[in-house]
């Protein structure tokens, strides 16, 4: 592994860049703070850049990150490693050693993002920034407005030094096969978690058969799926046969409020749910939508986007918690239900049925050395170790932002009391 | 500064075989007399940029204009200090976007041509310096103002405390408990407030000074100047401010409007404040009030007021959590049970574990029901009567003491508070958008409003528990620091941080026709005595609207002004075939312009005839332009920008919307030149619509070919 010596003293590491990542390290920046962000992705935005839109302004999610962006191009206080990740954190608030690991893209900063090696690479690859919905060849772009806007190569289906074709058709020599990790070690007085959150594994909710019944997708596929640059460029089409969705279920708490999934209730699924209802009334002015639900949670100003939903009578909600989920005839979907209102069992059919996954923090799964977790794996504060957005609590964008900027000012307060 | 231009023409991703660089260098050498031309085949790569940094040593050049592709990426390889750097996107305007080698060609010649104008007009900021304090004024002391006052404190700053009570502390200090701040919520499940303590540390720190039973009078000046005028018993003083924090609490909604539910007509039905009063006078002990004896079937009725539009149209997000916590108050006596009734349980993200406890315990019975009203049970005792409930159609429960969960109202509802002696009102816009808190608009920017340095967190911005309000609190304190330190350094603050530039008018030649002042979407022209406006800079977001608005084109910026982009327009090539017009679209560089970088990098073709020209906000749009375009020859201009109404899109706030308004009133312009005012629209085009680019374009070139030719081309 190549050593690189960084001995320059930064005052903030912010792991993730994602919004609340972004946030807190632009915030820091403009406050004087010299800060490194630490990207596990190829890129910036985190799960912010895969949604079609935000409730409840139904506004596009890239409109607030390209300011972030060029809050980060325009400040020389900021700089961003990404495809890199946390090795280890040491020493006490005011003196931290982070060791940083930059993986190889096998792309250097000589790309123009011209193209040309995607034309010529021969190997497909499962799109994971669309969830497996469509394919991109071995060498790509993560996504066609991506921060840095450079191509990636995937090692996992990549042919190596026997194609070489993308490297022969780059006339800028910005593909290095031979690329090796590199590593970093910066001195910071305090470091911002700012992992984010994954969603819940569907395939571990046995009854609703995500995975076995066809056309069961998951509320961040749908974001894909509605988005114009996802696999469908928008148009919402059922996985199994790309039939236009016309009768359509949300299943609430898919995973959430739930003691043997999660326990807390992810905050963001109601709105996310009312809001990708309309993604396909607007679409389809026939349409009907169903949506399964233990209670309603639009907290604060959210109410008045339920009441506007609420007042489509093409949209129905029943108070029930979804028991089972089945493949009916034509690749369509039945789902199985009581109706805690009126105490019977119901089932219904549709064309899709859409799960609201939950919310799990990142650190169920990755954790960071040197944080502590609880056993949800949301991160926990301590000296000059804070934690900021989804991978504190469960949140949604705006109170991310909020929060993200509050632990910026915890961050630099850190670096005062040095 | 003494310019010397040098063009630089990338040949790199196919420009160099789609286009005739000897011809084009040849232009700018010989037509537009620029000293340095030089093309190379990859600029951005270390070879190019290095070319760049010799004719800077050696020649002496300090204004850079680079055609090659779009100014958001390679933005940290095209950095030169103490440059001007101007950019043409050749790649993706002309090659990417078009299709004929001619077409690109000729797009290619005018985007550069503009580009070289734009970097001869354009100079090197000097930022606006004034003499500024970095003090922070935060208004009112309960637990957000407190916060607030210590983060920036325990920064080092100077902070000034306003509380219009008597005492700090706020609602808490009504409370009788708290809910544990920190997980798992196990018992005890009530636990006191450490609201004392914090008090104690607020008054005793050296940087914090506390007004009591103190308003706030009035705020005039700017960022960095505020002169705030504090009245404490009728005295008055005024204190030098640097930024503000907003943290004036709520009030409980009035329950005399509740009169469905019994309240004033049963002394048994209270609000859940009052509820904490009894419970905190007791020691814990719920004593009702008609007769003073103990309550033990406590009924709570959840969203009084709230979720109602009769009342108030949101939720308050606090008062299940609260009704959870105040059932575990009423079982504290074991003998006693605690009844909840509400619509929704909403105990998000955690709390859930919160309402779990109280789900575990058998004292407390939760339904969902819609109450229809509370009656008299003829035995002292009170009757809820509910519908839609989980246990039957129709229910009717006694209780001895029921409790109204009422929401909360923001101090800003009608309470400017600030009182800002701005020219346009007292109190922050747009507050009826978000029924009175002093929210923002912006999902992504939840500090940013329409008056600059004035950040609100807590139950003033938006209804939240006291951890969310104490985390809200430390976001603002930022922000506030932040602006101060901006402010110090002539710098803009969000969304152009960067920003060294300030809005100069020429003074002498304005007519104080009062578009500016009425027009800045954040307020920051005020006028003086007699009528002339009078630029407040530090309250400036550098959108310039103001630039659009005004008549004299008289506000500039040293690189951004009515005649650098009038003269850009005209130089814009004018076929002089009819069939073939010439439309210019004016695009907001912000949302508009990455769409149109997307739709380029998918290669997605559209009409020759359009060529675009980059804005910092179609707010700055100046009718002029239109006129100048048009009197050239020009068949149509079109206006991209961000989506308007209540949903705003426009990082400016009022921007796009001005632009739609002002183009209102292009027909009196046209009507000068006997031109049709369709000649010039406007079209909202959000960051990800860029498929649909080529259609808008489509259809606009068409509309203008049916108008037909504009009879001023040629001349």
């Amino acid at each position: 592994m190549a050593e690189q010596a960084e001995t320059s003293l930064c005052r903030v590491v912010v792991v993730g860049g994602g919004f609340s990542g972004l946030t807190a390290a632009v915030d820091a920046a403009e406050t004087g703070a010299e800060v490194v962000i630490v990207e596990k992705n190829p890129y910036l935005g985190g799960r912010v850049a895969q949604l079609n839109k935000y409730f409840p302004k139904m506004c596009p999610p890239m409109c607030g990150l390209e300011i972030n962006f060029r809050r980060i191009k325009t400040n020389p206080l900021v700089t961003y490693h990404v495809a890199s990740e946390i090795e280890s954190i040491s020493g006490k608030e005011g003196d931290f050693t982070v060791s940083i690991v930059k993986k190889p893209t096998f792309v250097n900063d000589n790309c123009v993002s011209c193209n040309a090696c995607v034309d010529v690479c021969p190997v497909e690859r499962a799109n994971d920034f669309n969830f497996g919905l469509d394919k991109t060849k071995a060498i790509y772009l993560p996504f066609n407005q991506a921060m840095p806007f450079k191509y990636v190569i995937d090692t996992a289906v990549c042919k190596g030094a026997s194609c070489a074709k993308c490297v022969e058709a780059c006339k800028y020599n910005a593909i290095d096969l031979n690329m090796k990790p590199e590593k970093i070690t910066i001195k910071a007085n305090s470091v911002v978690l700012a992992t984010g959150w994954n969603p819940y594994d569907a395939t571990k909710m046995d009854n609703l058969s995500f995975g076995k019944v066809k056309n069961v997708i998951t509320n961040m596929m749908m974001e894909r799926l509605s988005s114009v640059n996802g696999p469908t460029a928008g148009q919402i089409k059922r996985p199994s046969d790309g039939k236009v969705v016309n009768n359509i279920a949300f299943v609430q708490c898919a995973g959430s409020r739930d003691e043997n999934h999660l326990e807390f209730c992810s905050y963001i699924c109601c709105m996310a749910s009312l809001k990708q209802a309309q993604y396909i009334r607007e679409q389809n002015p026939d349409s009907k939508v169903t949506i399964y639900y233990i209670d309603i949670r639009t907290p604060g100003k959210y109410e008045q986007f339920y009441w506007k939903v609420k007042e489509d009578a093409n949209i129905q909600f029943i108070k029930g918690k979804v028991a089972k989920i089945e493949q009916a005839s034509g690749d369509d979907v039945e789902v199985e239900a009581e109706d805690m209102a009126s105490l019977k069992k119901i089932k219904t059919t549709h064309d899709m049925v859409v799960l609201a996954t939950g919310m799990q923090p990142s650190g169920a799964t990755l954790k960071v050395q040197g944080f502590k977790y609880t056993d949800e794996g949301f991160g926990i504060e301590d000296k000059g170790l804070y934690v900021a957005g989804c991978s504190k609590n469960p949140m949604d964008v705006s109170k991310s932002a909020q929060d993200a900027t509050g632990a910026a000012m915890n961050a630099l307060t850190s670096g005062q009391r040095r | 500064m003494d310019k010397k231009l040098a063009l630089y023409i990338c040949s790199g991703c196919g420009i160099g075989e789609a286009v005739n660089i000897e011809k084009i260098s040849n232009i700018a050498k010989n037509a537009q007399r620029i000293p340095v031309v030089k093309s190379h085949f990859a600029l951005c790569a270390q070879e190019g940029v290095d070319l760049i940094k010799a004719d800077m040593a050696n020649e002496g050049v300090n204004t850079i204009i680079i055609a090659a592709c779009s100014n958001r990426v390679k933005t940290d390889v095209f950095n030169f200090p103490g440059c001007i750097v101007e950019r043409v996107a050749v790649r993706e305007l002309a090659l990417w976007l078009l299709e004929a080698p001619e077409d690109i060609q000729l797009a290619a010649e005018d985007y550069i041509k503009m580009g070289i104008i734009k970097a001869q007009k354009s100079e090197l900021p000097e930022p606006y310096i004034m003499e500024t304090v970095k003090n922070i004024l935060v208004i009112g002391g309960g637990i957000t103002g407190m916060t607030a006052a210590l983060k920036c404190a325990d920064m080092g700053y100077n902070v000034v405390l306003v509380e219009k009570e008597a005492q700090l502390g706020g609602f808490v200090n009504k409370l009788y408990k708290q809910i544990p701040t920190t997980l798992p919520y196990k018992e005890p499940l009530i636990v006191d407030t450490d609201i004392q303590s914090m008090i104690k540390t607020v008054e005793s720190h050296p940087k914090i000074k506390v007004y009591k039973s103190s308003k706030v009078e009035k705020t005039e000046g700017q960022p960095g100047a505020f002169d705030v005028t504090i009245t404490t018993n009728g005295s008055s003083e005024v204190v030098k401010i640097g930024t503000i924090v907003l943290a004036a609490g709520w009030k409980p909604y009035d329950a005399t409007k509740l009169e469905h539910l019994g309240y004033g007509q049963f002394k048994d039905v209270v609000t859940s404040i009052e509820f904490e009063e009894i419970a905190k006078k007791n020691n814990g002990k719920i004593i009702r009030p008609s007769d003073g004896k103990p309550a033990k079937k406590v009924a709570f009725i959840q969203c009084a007021g709230s979720r109602d539009p009769n009342h108030l149209p949101y939720c308050s997000a606090m008062c299940c959590a609260t009704s959870l916590k105040q059932a575990r108050y009423v079982r504290q006596d074991d003998s006693a049970c605690a009844m909840i009734f509400y619509k929704d349980i909403r105990t998000p993200g955690r709390t859930e574990y919160y309402y779990k406890e109280a789900q575990n315990d058998a004292g407390v019975m939760l339904t969902k029901a819609d109450v229809t009203g509370i009656s008299d049970a003829g035995n002292g005792n009170l009757y809820v009567e509910a519908e839609n409930t989980l246990l039957g159609e129709k229910i009717k429960v006694e209780a001895d003491l029921v409790v109204l969960a009422v929401g909360v109202v923001p101090a800003t509802a009608d309470d400017p508070i600030i009182n800002l002696q701005y020219r346009q009102g007292l109190g922050l816009p747009d507050l009826d958008l978000y029924n009175g808190f002093a929210d923002s608009n912006f999902i992504c920017f939840q500090y940013e409003t329409r008056r600059t340095g004035i950040y609100a967190a807590g139950c003033v911005r938006q209804p939240m528990n006291m951890s969310e309000a104490v985390e809200d609190a430390t976001g603002a304190a930022l922000k506030a620091i932040q602006c101060a330190e901006h402010v110090a350094k002539g710098q803009a603050v969000h969304p152009r941080a960067w920003d060294l530039t300030y809005p100069d008018p020429f003074m002498q030649k304005c007519t104080a026709c009062k578009r500016c002042t009425e027009e800045c979407p954040f307020g920051a022209i005020d006028e003086d005595e007699k009528g002339t406006p009078y630029f407040k800079p530090n309250r400036c977001r550098r959108c310039a609207t103001c630039m659009g608005a005004c008549p004299e084109r008289i506000i500039s910026f040293k690189d951004y002004h009515v005649d650098m982009i009038g003269t850009m327009l005209k130089n814009v090539s004018v076929p002089s075939e009819d069939d073939n017009p010439r439309l210019i679209v004016l695009v907001c560089e912000n949302d508009a312009y990455p769409a149109l970088d997307s739709a380029a990098f998918a290669k997605i073709k559209i009409d020759r005839a359009v060529r675009f020209v980059q804005l910092r906000c179609l707010g700055s749009t100046n009718l002029v332009w239109i006129a100048d375009a048009l009197s050239r020859g020009v068949d149509g201009m079109l206006l991209l920008g961000c989506k308007y109404g209540e949903n705003y899109q426009c990082h400016f706030a009022k921007g796009s919307e001005l632009a739609n308004y002002r183009l209102g009133k292009v027909q009196e312009t046209l009507g000068r030149l006997q031109l049709e005012a369709e000649r010039v629209q406007m079209v909202q085009l959000a960051i990800d619509e860029y498929n649909q680019v080529p259609k808008i374009i489509s259809d606009f070139v068409e509309r203008v070919k049916e108008i037909g030719p504009n009879p001023f081309k040629g001349f």
